[in-house]
């Protein structure tokens, strides 16, 4: 049973398309086998909400009269990038606010402008012969923006170890408040919903592949960031991890309710976006991979206190072991708990589906796919020099 | 070392006498004036932490009492606004008492009675939806 992204699309058009959430192909595997799933289902729907750090928007004001060439710009007292031409410019989502610190900082000017709250910004400049003012103090809202889109360099990480702490105190981390004495385990993954686990090969999930990006119609841009290809076999299966991407999408399309500013105690500001991926069934092996449950996916708790590049693995999990609230670490019984929420993960894999099975939303086959091999490279810190 | 929060209410009478330096002097207590209203002609009232042994902070509410002062100990619970709440289980990673759960719907659940306040949750929540309240 083979399938074409057109065959698809035509289904979809004309109203026939077959399309489930990623659970509901785990549990009718289950009970039937991939080969009669692959012949009945088109399309899966799979989601993800959770901290994705580098995330950030472009900006474009329009010119004032005078006008001026932005230099140093604030939004909401968050700085933002001023090495743009004259107004536009780049908020990342991590930057904090001079006057709250973490508890504001770029991913909430993001959430602020997607809910249409008024924005204040603040720019200033040197002046030049044709962009003579100086400064400028201003409210605007998202809609006073020509243009206002999101591009974040690197999200929807295919997998993510699980953190403890193995110190006599409390840390604080991007993976939350980890108790002294391998107190507690935290994770970040929707799992068996998780999109970059249940195409893991990356068939179908390449540069312009469509997705549901904050409640707008985004696309896949590039690979992300520090994207690499890891593929592991254990005994009890095969691992995939190491890929991510790089999203692009119009915020003026987002509803903030897939889009949240978030702060991370002592630690810092990061954006909480939803985002899904719709995967077509193009063969049975993509129906293998797409029903693999919480059970046949693992990953490594590691220590996350150590404060190095290469922190400690602990022991191999799977993702229903850490569903279940408590594992066995070092002998003894700890909670476990999620950074991402799988109710909201679930709650756009359900829209996405909606909206193919509606017909308002196609897929679109890859302009190209992402490379096998890429680097991953360190950082070495060399002397400097004058 | 525990602390409470009281609300004390001096009727006009006792107003200018400096019934709180008593609490220090006599009773170990140390305090931190939260809120105060003191208006000439009118009954005072104090909002304050109180922090001591706990023989001391009992010994010290009696001593108010005897002295014609009203007391009402604020007691202290965590407000959850669900509403805000994008059930991403941060919470859950700090919360011994379980007063904080994702039920099977992987929505969060706050059971109050289990909720013993350690505030642990407070600073974990990524969306700032748990607070502190005061109540009497």
């Amino acid at each position: 049973m083979n399938r074409t992204f057109d065959e698809i699309n035509e289904k979809i058009r004309t109203g026939r398309v077959a399309v489930f959430t990623a659970e509901e192909v785990v549990a009718m595997v289950k009970e039937s086998s991939v080969a009669e799933a692959a012949k009945k289902v088109d399309v899966v729907t799979c989601a993800t909400f959770g901290a994705m750090c580098s995330s950030g928007a472009f900006l474009n004001f329009g010119h004032s009269d005078p006008p001026i060439r932005m230099g140093k710009i604030t939004l909401n007292q968050v700085q933002a990038s001023g090495g743009l031409a004259a107004v536009d410019t780049y908020i990342g989502a991590t930057e904090p606010s001079a006057d709250r610190g973490i508890l504001y900082g770029g991913a909430h000017v993001i959430e602020d402008l997607v809910a249409r709250r008024p924005v204040h910004l603040h720019a200033e400049s040197a002046g030049t012969d044709c962009y003579p003012l100086k400064s400028v103090d201003t409210t605007l809202t998202i809609e006073d923006c020509n243009q206002a889109y999101m591009y974040n360099p690197r999200n929807v990480y295919q997998n993510y170890s699980a953190a403890t702490n193995s110190t006599d105190h409390i840390i604080h981390t991007y993976m939350g408040t980890l108790l002294p004495g391998y107190g507690n385990v935290t994770y970040s993954t929707s799992g068996e919903l998780s999109p970059l686990l249940k195409d893991p090969k990356l068939r179908t999930i390449g540069i312009g592949t469509k997705i549901f990006m904050g409640g707008a119609q985004g696309m896949v841009a590039w690979q992300g960031t520090q994207f690499v290809r890891k593929h592991t076999h254990y005994d009890d299966g095969e691992d995939y991890a190491g890929a991510t991407l790089a999203l692009i999408g119009d915020m003026k399309a987002m509803n903030a309710r897939y889009v949240r500013g978030a702060t991370m105690q002592g630690y810092g500001c990061t954006l909480y976006l939803g985002v899904g991926i719709p995967v077509p069934v193009l063969d049975e092996d993509l129906m293998y991979d797409l029903s693999r449950p919480n059970a046949e996916l693992y990953t490594t708790v590691t220590d996350y206190s150590t404060g190095r590049r290469a922190r400690p693995g602990i022991q191999r999990v799977n993702y229903q072991e850490l569903r279940s609230g408590s594992i066995e670490l070092m002998g003894r019984r700890v909670r476990t708990a999620p950074l991402s929420s799988l109710a909201m993960a679930r709650e756009i894999a359900a829209l996405l589906k909606g909206s193919i099975a509606q017909g308002q939303f196609t897929l679109q086959e890859p302009i190209a796919l992402f490379p096998e091999d890429t680097p991953f490279h360190p950082m070495t810190i060399r002397e400097v020099r004058a | 070392m525990s602390t409470i929060k009281v609300r004390l209410v001096f009727p006009g009478e006792t107003a200018s006498r400096p019934i709180t330096s008593y609490l220090i002097q006599d009773y170990n207590l140390i305090f931190n004036i939260l809120q105060a209203r003191i208006e000439p002609g009118r009954p005072g009232e104090l909002v304050m932490e109180l922090e001591g042994e706990e023989v001391d902070l009992q010994n010290g509410l009696r001593f108010l009492e005897r002295e014609g002062i009203g007391v009402a100990v604020l007691s202290r619970s965590i407000q959850w606004d669900s509403e805000s709440c994008v059930s991403c289980g941060a919470c859950t990673a700090v919360c011994a008492s379980g007063a904080l759960h994702l039920d099977a719907d992987a929505k969060l659940s706050f059971d109050q009675e289990k909720c013993v306040v350690c505030q642990m949750c407070i600073k974990s929540c990524p969306m700032g939806v748990l607070h502190l309240s005061y109540g009497e």
